[in-house]
């Protein structure tokens, strides 16, 4: 298990290092002059120049990357411009934000979609497996942004079920002492359990979001892994020795089955990341996602390259996680390797 | 775990030991297809005694497993019984409800199929699928289970049954993964057991191994055994008797002698004599009526003229796994012992004379494919001249060779037809594809050469147009010699081109190989694992084993006297009908 | 020495059936009702884009700030926006600028990641690295933040947007063409095609990448709706296409702020429109591959 571990990281390295390239030169090329923006509107074109030296502008893009580099060893992101706040501190503090409402986001999704995909498979061709495929397609055809709106018009607006989407917690509520940062665990590990309700009404519109944006693709791979796995000869061995329907479909149908979506939650868990971005913009969420935009309209790269620093680390735990648990579940894969 | 016996237990306890265990009358099975409702199997009755063992035998198409999916009830959902009764030990089992019927499955009868690998979960230690099959059919407390299946793993002779309870699938051979899936069938002491061709795809003498073992636990328990195979010489050496179908009918049912002597139906007839056996010529195999025309077959000396192929100290290696990618030499501990490279051939040399048969035998992983590859240039070797036609072809990268002249001059007939025709062209296309890429140009006339191509091979030209899919196995033979003649080939090299095809096809298509090799004297390299395939259509045999030439030398000699004791075991193992 | 054709189960058909491509369209049609709802409401879509913009009652660009804010009526079918233009008029022109965008940026992704995957997949060794890598680097951002970089990066024109689209479609084309040329490459008709005189690029291009179209087809149809799914979150962040022109998703976007003040019609016309035509995308995948795969010809 560790050799497979320390292979995944050796393979990671170059794509961290393409990562890095790629989002210091993206961010230089865009738009705006943060010196212009730093010193201010008042600023005349020498205060500028001045400015411009002192952030170290005025060097080549060479020297700049390899001063970037430097900082990152040190694991100094800069400062933001606009904040004036250092962006590690930043990131660290918005990062459970995001980290919480996409996996709750995920699991919902999981817990829908899975059964969904197994139902559907199981009674292939009938009316079930049809509303199955059109509910789960209708959920990705609109914008996510759009079902978010919606979401909030008709649960909040027309239904009044749901608390205004102004962010983690109504005005209030406090947030529970951190431990992890996620306030569902950290107000149940506080026994408080009325922060927990109130954190889990205020999550539930945006997860549901997330949720329904995701739903298409885990369905869709689990119907058609299902059916392909019940297709196959294990499956008419197994029903020919009489097993019981249960442990046909749970034990031997299911279990092979996942591996293809475990790897499709790798894709769909970065997806969400992206969808991530929006959604928090339309929930007033404050995550890194809408960190990460607000910086990237006033061209402030700091934040921007912390951001997708932070985004691809993230990513490569996860598939390193999903490489876990896919060796777990398959032993080829662990025995071979 | 007692519960209360359901009413078809009851029945089945009560039932009466003189009838027959398996009674099948008039069964029909249907299908719902697009084309609309296809019968199967069609008025049929085959009965089982109790502790006999019987054989089904047909071609494809003929319904014989499909009759006993029936029998078990585990159609697919397109398929229902439409007729008849399927009476098993007194009770009808068209009858009992599907719970019931979970109950018998397994328990009363337990069926084993093809392709042992693909028939276990790969994710599931083997012991444990055994122990769920106990545990469901309530045969153990789950506290003696896994030494149960331990017990059943032991009695299919698996070496080391308490360490292999642990094992996986893909870690274990193809024969003992057989094995495994025979003590799942057994483990719950069935009364009968179905084996719907247990030995495809395996090796003759792990088939004899499979067999032997089979035989020999259904005969201890007194079980019954039904036995489905397309090959009469299985059925004959293994079964009691034999019931031969054909198209969904049975059209005879005899003792295993009987058949063998004097088989009575046409069509028994017919299969006995496609049968390839020792003792008769090519021209024997054809149905009687088509004999009257054919020439004799004349068999070849090999010329003293210069041979068209020498292979000399051939030899193909390839990297373990474990020798392995650049991180890990730069990151990972220093190997203390250079790893192996495999050889899958090891330094052969042989030839092929021009206008001659040449059989090349041996079993799974002996290499042959490997060699076959070479000498056709697909892949590159590690060492060891080719010479064709006094060149020396083996220097020429495999990746150049494909747009060289030469090219035109060696080519292939392939194993699996399917698997070796584009799926998007039609059969015209496929045959044109050489003739277009390699011919001399002459584009206006290739759709004539197709047709001529087509008549050659017996194809009827009306097939040219459609796409492989629409084509029967045999057919699709045909499209593949004719592609591979299109450009008249010095040598062709044919990797098992009939293991696919049903045995009377197989007859038709190895007297169109014999004919075209004379009318186009063209020399033969004949891949096969079948030694009475190769006994009929080639003048020499060499016998491989592990990347090596075991034998070598005319067909008579080699296969009525080996001197190598593998070649003998590989003659003892193929399945002797009783003479 | 002619055998008859033997249908798998049953007795022998000797009628020779027609291959013709309209015959089997309709098959496919009949056989799944959806896949002909789905191929009806694409060929409404295209012709709209293409003669939208001539039978539309009203000038989309048509500023009325009189007439600014109204409700659905007989005047104006979808009401006007907060700039008074007609909504109808504007959704329909905008069928022209989102179908464009759904097109190219499936033909550039393909073009890029589906030849990068088969050659990848086929030739293996360095191409498959070098692909691999570019691909893995691509997917370590998260996608639509990327795009959102690329877009920022160099400017907020049509271009562009198809361009990332495609370039954060890139990875999973690869992954689809270079998995199904990798179960292709030993196949024994690529062997065949070798012994035939065909050279590896020759083979690519006229035996596994014919093969591939039909999974590739369902993937088409994914990305387009993707596509216009992307250009929309875009201009929501204002990174899409620029105001005044007709483009369903910033007109949702621009309509977004007014559903709380209750004017909910400028936002549901535009995504209605964006929801039908991504549904209709997604729908047709498994038709058109029905259409495309010659095994499914009876």
């Amino acid at each position: 298990m560790l050799a497979l571990i320390s292979k995944r990281m050796m393979l990671v390295i170059p794509n961290l290092i393409g990562v890095v390239i790629i989002t210091f030169l993206l961010t230089r090329a865009l738009p705006g002059d943060p010196a212009a923006y730093f010193a201010g509107p008042a600023a005349d074109k020498q205060a500028i120049e001045q400015i411009r030296v002192k952030l170290g502008l005025d060097k080549p893009l060479i020297v700049q990357f390899g001063s970037y580099v430097a900082d990152l060893g040190h694991l100094n992101l800069g400062t933001s411009l606009t904040t004036g706040q250092p962006v590690l501190t930043e990131l660290k503090n918005r990062l459970p934000a995001s980290a919480e409402l996409t996996l709750f986001g995920l699991i919902l999704s999981m817990a829908i979609a899975v059964p969904l995909g197994i139902l559907a498979a199981v009674k292939q061709g009938s009316w079930i497996d049809h509303t199955c495929r059109v509910v789960a397609t209708a959920g990705v055809s609109l914008p996510v942004f759009f079902t978010g709106l919606l979401l909030v018009y008709v649960f909040y607006f027309l239904l009044g079920w749901s608390p205004a989407p102004l962010g983690r917690l109504d005005v209030f509520f406090s947030p529970p002492p951190q431990i992890t940062g996620f306030y569902l665990i950290d107000s149940l590990l506080n026994r408080d359990l009325a922060t927990f309700r109130a954190a889990l009404s205020q999550l539930l519109l945006p997860g549901l979001t997330l949720c329904v944006f995701s739903l298409a693709p885990i369905a869709r791979m689990t119907r058609a892994s299902m059916l392909a796995v019940l297709a196959s000869d294990f499956v008419r061995t197994a029903r020919a020795s009489g097993l019981d329907s249960r442990t046909v479909i749970l034990t031997y149908a299911f279990r092979n089955a996942m591996l293809p979506v475990v790897t499709t939650l790798g894709m769909v868990f970065s997806f969400l990341l992206g969808a991530n971005v929006l959604v928090e913009k339309v929930f007033a969420w404050p995550g890194i996602g809408s960190y990460a935009v607000e910086a990237l309209i006033s061209s402030d790269f700091a934040p921007v390259q912390g951001f997708v620093l932070t985004m691809a680390i993230l990513y490569v735990v996860l598939n390193l996680i999903i490489d876990v648990l896919y060796g777990v579940i398959d032993p080829r894969v662990r025995l071979e390797a | 775990m007692a519960k209360k016996p359901s009413k078809t237990e009851t029945l089945l306890r009560n039932s009466d030991k003189s009838l027959p265990l398996l009674d099948v009358r008039d069964l029909t099975v249907e299908f719902a297809t697009r084309r609309g409702v296809v019968r199967a199997v069609q008025h049929i009755n085959i009965s089982v005694a109790k502790g006999e063992s019987l054989a089904i035998v047909g071609e494809s198409g003929s319904g014989k497993s499909v009759t006993s999916y029936a029998v078990m009830r585990i159609l697919d959902r397109a398929g229902r019984i439409a007729d008849g009764t399927v009476m098993f030990s007194g009770v009808d089992l068209r009858a009992v409800p599907e719970n019931e019927m979970r109950e018998l499955r397994g328990r009363e009868m337990s069926m084993i199929f093809q392709s042992p690998r693909l028939a276990l979960n790969p994710i599931r230690k083997i012991g444990r699928q055994i122990e769920d099959v106990l545990l469901q059919h309530a045969q153990v407390d789950s506290a003696q289970a896994s030494e149960k299946a331990i017990e059943m793993l032991e009695h299919v002779r698996i070496a080391r049954p308490r360490e292999r309870y642990h094992a996986y699938p893909f870690e274990l051979s193809g024969g003992m993964c057989q094995r495994v899936v025979i003590a799942l069938a057994l483990a719950c002491k069935p009364q009968l057991l179905i084996a719907d061709e247990p030995t495809t795809g395996l090796d003759v003498t792990t088939q004899k191994a499979v067999m032997d073992l089979t035989v020999d636990l259904t005969r201890k328990r007194d079980m019954s055994m039904i036995l489905i195979t397309h090959d009469l010489g299985l059925a004959a050496a293994y079964c009691d008797r034999v019931v031969v179908m054909e198209k969904g009918h049975v059209v005879e049912t005899a003792q295993a002698e009987t058949i063998f002597k004097a088989p009575s139906h046409r069509y028994t007839r017919k299969l006995m004599r496609a049968t390839p056996r020792p003792g008769v010529t090519l021209r024997d195999l054809l149905p009687e009526e088509e004999t009257k025309g054919a020439r004799p077959i004349g068999r070849t000396n090999g010329h003293a003229a210069m041979p068209l192929l020498v292979v000399e100290k051939l030899v193909k290696e390839y990297p373990r796994n474990d020798a392995g990618g650049s991180f890990k030499k730069l990151f990972g501990p220093k190997p203390t012992v250079k790893p192996d490279n495999f050889r899958a051939v090891d330094g052969i040399s042989f030839t092929v004379g021009r206008g001659e048969s040449v059989g090349l035998v041996g079993e799974s992983g002996c290499g042959k494919s490997t060699t076959s590859t070479m000498v056709m240039r697909l892949i590159d070797k590690t060492s060891g001249t080719i010479m064709f036609d006094g060149q020396d072809i083996g220097e020429i990268p495999a990746r150049k060779f494909a747009t060289l002249p030469l090219r035109k001059r060696i080519q292939m007939v392939f194993q699996d037809p399917t698997d070796s025709l584009n799926p998007r062209f039609t059969a015209a296309r496929a045959i044109a594809d050489p003739i277009l890429r390699l011919g001399n140009g002459e584009r206006v006339f290739v759709r004539e050469r197709c047709e001529e191509l087509a008549r050659q091979v017996g194809l009827p030209v009306e097939l040219l147009d459609r796409f492989p899919h629409q084509l029967s196995g045999g057919q699709k033979a045909r499209v593949g010699i004719a592609r591979a003649i299109a450009l008249k080939p010095d040598l062709i090299i044919l990797d098992e081109p009939t293991a696919a095809l049903d045995v009377s096809v197989q007859a038709v298509v190895l007297n169109l190989l014999q004919d075209l090799k004379d009318s186009l004297g063209m020399s033969y390299l004949f891949v096969s694992h079948d030694l009475n395939v190769v006994r009929l259509l080639c003048d020499r045999v060499i016998v491989m084993q592990t990347g090596q030439i075991v034998e070598q030398g005319p067909t008579e000699q080699v296969l009525v006297a080996p001197q190598a004791a593998y070649t003998r075991d590989l003659l003892t193992a193929i399945p002797h009908p009783p003479v | 020495m002619t055998d008859i054709l033997l249908s798998p189960q049953g007795p022998a058909v000797a009628k020779a059936p027609s291959n013709s491509i309209f015959r089997h369209a309709r098959y496919v049609i009949a056989e799944n009702p959806i896949t002909g709802i789905a191929f009806g409401l694409f060929i409404l879509i295209a012709l709209c884009a293409l003669i939208g913009p001539y039978i539309v009652p009203h000038d989309p660009l048509a500023s009325d700030t009189s007439a600014a804010l109204a409700a659905p009526s007989l005047k104006h079918w979808f009401g006007t926006d907060q700039l008074g233009r007609d909504i109808f008029s504007r959704v329909i022109v905008a069928t022209r600028l989102d179908f464009t965008i759904a097109i190219t940026s499936v033909v550039l992704v393909f073009a890029m990641g589906g030849f990068a995957g088969i050659a990848a997949g086929f030739f293996g060794g360095w191409t498959d690295r070098i692909v691999g890598r570019i691909s893995d680097t691509i997917m370590a951002f998260p996608l639509f933040v990327l795009a959102m970089g690329i877009v920022a990066a160099l400017g907020n024109t049509v271009t562009n947007i198809v361009l990332a689209t495609a370039i954060i479609n890139f990875p999973l084309y690869v992954r689809v063409a270079r998995a199904e040329a990798n179960v292709r490459r030993d196949a024994g008709f690529v062997q065949a095609a070798r012994l035939s005189g065909n050279g590896d690029f020759r083979i690519l291009l006229m035996h596994i990448l014919p093969n591939i179209m039909p999974i590739m087809m369902v993937q088409i149809s994914l990305t387009m709706g993707y596509a216009i799914l992307n250009a929309a979150g875009l201009s929501f962040i204002g990174l899409g296409v620029r105001p005044p022109t007709p483009e369903w998703g910033i007109m949702v976007a621009e309509g977004a702020g007014n559903i709380i003040s209750g004017e909910w019609w400028i936002a549901l016309f535009p995504g209605a429109a964006l929801m039908i035509a991504v549904f209709c995308f997604n729908l047709l995948g498994d038709g058109l591959r029905d259409l495309v795969d010659p095994q499914r010809r009876t």
